[in-house]
């Protein structure tokens, strides 16, 4: 077993503790503390397949991110409501329809933005995925229809068949199972041919056209698998917190998945984890102590970047192989 | 009636053209010269208009607090260049994006500490709180009309600043090429930092600006910051002309979209729906225009070499 295998599996098994711990000592609260490590761990394993594998600085995540939360929020709405969708389809109430739609419907506006996007390279790219997660934000506060700025409440948690998912620890494992599925799906992209040829557009774009393989497709498919990662993430942060609202697609939630990467380490494979780990928990703790917990936030983002390079995987695990 | 509605509407969109550019053009010239994105533009053009508001207070007197918010914003610039910008030059766009990022929130929350959470508000001043008459018989606002000619007199000033004087020459060498102009003796060091304050102080000035119309608060930096961005992608990067066409074009296209795009609505459907679909439409439309830009001209309109 590898260091960083190892490193890993340390990082997750103390993600599982987290609510074993709270369930035995009866702090449930922790639970949706641990909840919420997970889903952002998952949004961030998403982001990570673009900005890690595919060194695609996306500053739009949220977008997607958002589009899930809608998904989950809309289809629970018109099933709570027993109103049809557009073509006389019914709402639904059931996680497993809803994360199919999320991933759907994240995955075809990625592939617009992404389409568009990735004619471009470098700071263009990164201020233009900003600019259409911000239109999309936008056109969500200005539409009126699903509660536009005030957000969208889900009344009663959606159901897992089999499971009662009211239940915080249920929910906690529901979280849990999809955050282990999106890391065995970073594990198994980051091994393939694909993962090859994508890290080769990353690290040499040229050499990778002179073998015959064209980047722009390769990225584009990474970037549409990212999102739906992201997606799946928002309809479970959705179900968390029974709210939607605009701020689930704002760009300081782009900023936010971008840090949980950093934190934790660029594409490496617990790197979210340990990052989302970490943020929440200093969310958490700090804002605690001071109403002012983002000032600190951000001299220790500052540290990271200036002094820390590699985040907590680097730092356990030792820098990066070259695959 | 409507023509002059429609006058007013096309001066509204050139007042916000131009406060978009004194935007684009520090985040522009900070990118062309340094190679560096700025997320933390935003928080000088905030810094730009506390500055002013608090002065305003202290003092009575705009024109003080104007003064004022150019020094803040400049100093808030050179402050965080030396401290710490500066060790991002050589670093990937990621860091940058992180540590400008991390920058928002030291900015936003300091901010907040200093001046409590709620707004703040900035009174045009009296010299410039007349109308000025348009054709068709209505007025518009003479405050709005100087914020244009600041813009214009912003342009061209930088305008013969990079062509005329001897920082101009510096700054077109550093973007064509950083290490022979520090070989030939050019203290780069010092030449960033002033082209960093310089960016920061048009920041400030349109923060300055901008705060006498609406109110001055925290986060009051960021949907201008995106907008910023969307105007200089639109323009090119790097592009001081191109920065100066992109803001204009947004400033006029998000204007007229919110004006026109529900009347045109209004004649296929009923008003209230019109009014509900063109406004989110309106909102979206800048974000449209950049994506056809792009798609014919990925490096927008004055694409410069490299």
């Amino acid at each position: 077993m590898s260091r960083e295998t190892l490193v890993s599996l340390v990082i997750v098994l103390a993600l599982l503790a987290i609510p074993l711990w709270a369930t035995a000592a009866g702090e449930t609260f922790y639970i949706t503390l641990a909840t919420r490590m997970a889903i952002l761990a998952l949004a961030a394993v998403g982001l990570n397949i673009a900005l890690g594998l595919g060194g695609l600085v996306s500053f739009g995540h949220a977008a997607f991110f958002g589009i899930g939360g809608y998904a989950a929020g809309i289809l629970a709405s018109h099933a709570f409501n027993m109103e049809p969708l557009p073509f006389g389809l019914p709402g639904t109430n059931a996680m497993p329809v809803i994360w199919a739609v999320a991933i759907m419907a994240s995955g075809i506006v990625a592939l617009a933005i992404g389409a568009i996007s990735l004619r471009t390279a470098g700071v263009y790219f990164i201020m233009i995925t900003l600019a259409f997660a911000q239109m999309i934000f936008y056109f969500a506060i200005s539409w009126p229809a699903y509660g536009g700025e005030d957000g969208l409440s889900i009344f009663v948690r959606n159901r897992f068949p089999g499971l009662n998912t009211l239940n915080g620890l249920t929910f906690f494992f529901i979280s849990f199972g999809l955050l282990l599925a999106g890391l065995a799906l970073f594990a198994a992209l980051r091994d393939s041919r694909f993962g090859a040829a994508l890290q080769a557009a990353r690290q040499n774009e040229r050499r990778l056209a002179t073998v015959g393989i064209a980047p722009y497709r390769i990225r584009l498919a990474a970037f549409v698998v990212s999102a739906m990662v992201t997606g799946v993430a928002g309809a479970l942060f959705a179900d968390l917190n029974r709210f939607v609202s605009p701020s689930m697609l704002s760009w300081h939630m782009s900023g936010e998945l971008i840090v949980l990467i950093i934190l934790g380490g660029v594409g490496r494979l617990a790197g979210p984890v340990a990052g989302a780990m970490l943020y929440v928990a200093f969310e958490y703790f700090l804002g605690g102590i001071t109403e002012r917990w983002q000032f600190f936030l951000g001299l220790v983002l500052l540290a990271v970047v200036l002094f820390a390079r590699g985040g907590v995987v680097g730092l356990l695990a030792g820098k990066a192989r070259h695959g | 009636m409507q023509t002059a509605l429609l006058i007013e509407q096309i001066l509204n969109g050139l007042q916000f053209g131009v406060m978009l550019f004194l935007m684009a053009a520090g985040l522009t010239l900070i990118f062309g010269v340094m190679g560096l994105i700025n997320l933390a533009h935003g928080s000088l053009y905030m810094v730009g208009a506390f500055a002013c508001a608090a002065v305003a207070a202290a003092t009575g007197s705009f024109w003080l607090g104007l003064v004022a918010s150019l020094a803040a914003a400049a100093a808030a610039g050179a402050l965080i260049e030396v401290t710490v910008i500066r060790r991002l030059y050589e670093r990937d766009h990621l860091d940058q994006v992180l540590a400008t990022f991390a920058l928002i929130l030291v900015f936003s929350e300091a901010t907040r500490w200093m001046f409590g959470s709620i707004p703040l508000y900035l009174n045009i001043p009296p010299l410039l709180s007349g109308t000025v008459p348009l054709p068709g018989g209505s007025a518009y606002p003479l405050y709005r009309v100087a914020i244009i000619g600041v813009g214009i007199a912003v342009a061209i000033g930088l305008h013969l600043l990079i062509t005329r004087t001897r920082l101009g020459m510096r700054i077109r060498a550093g973007e064509s090429d950083r290490e022979m102009i520090g070989a030939l003796g050019v203290d780069i060091r010092t030449l960033y930092t002033v082209v960093f304050a310089l960016g920061a102080a048009l920041a400030g000035l349109a923060g300055a600006m901008v705060g006498a119309l609406q109110s001055v608060q925290v986060g009051m930096g960021e949907p201008v910051l995106i907008l910023a961005f969307v105007v200089i992608v639109i323009g090119g990067i790097g592009s001081i002309h191109g920065a100066l066409v992109g803001a204009l074009l947004v400033g006029l296209i998000d204007t007229l979209g919110r004006f026109l795009l529900p009347a045109a609505l209004a004649a296929f459907m009923g008003p209230s729906a019109a009014a509900g679909i063109g406004a989110s439409l309106a909102s979206i439309l800048i974000y449209v225009f950049m994506a056809l830009v792009l798609a014919i001209r990925p490096r927008g309109l004055f694409a410069t070499a490299g």
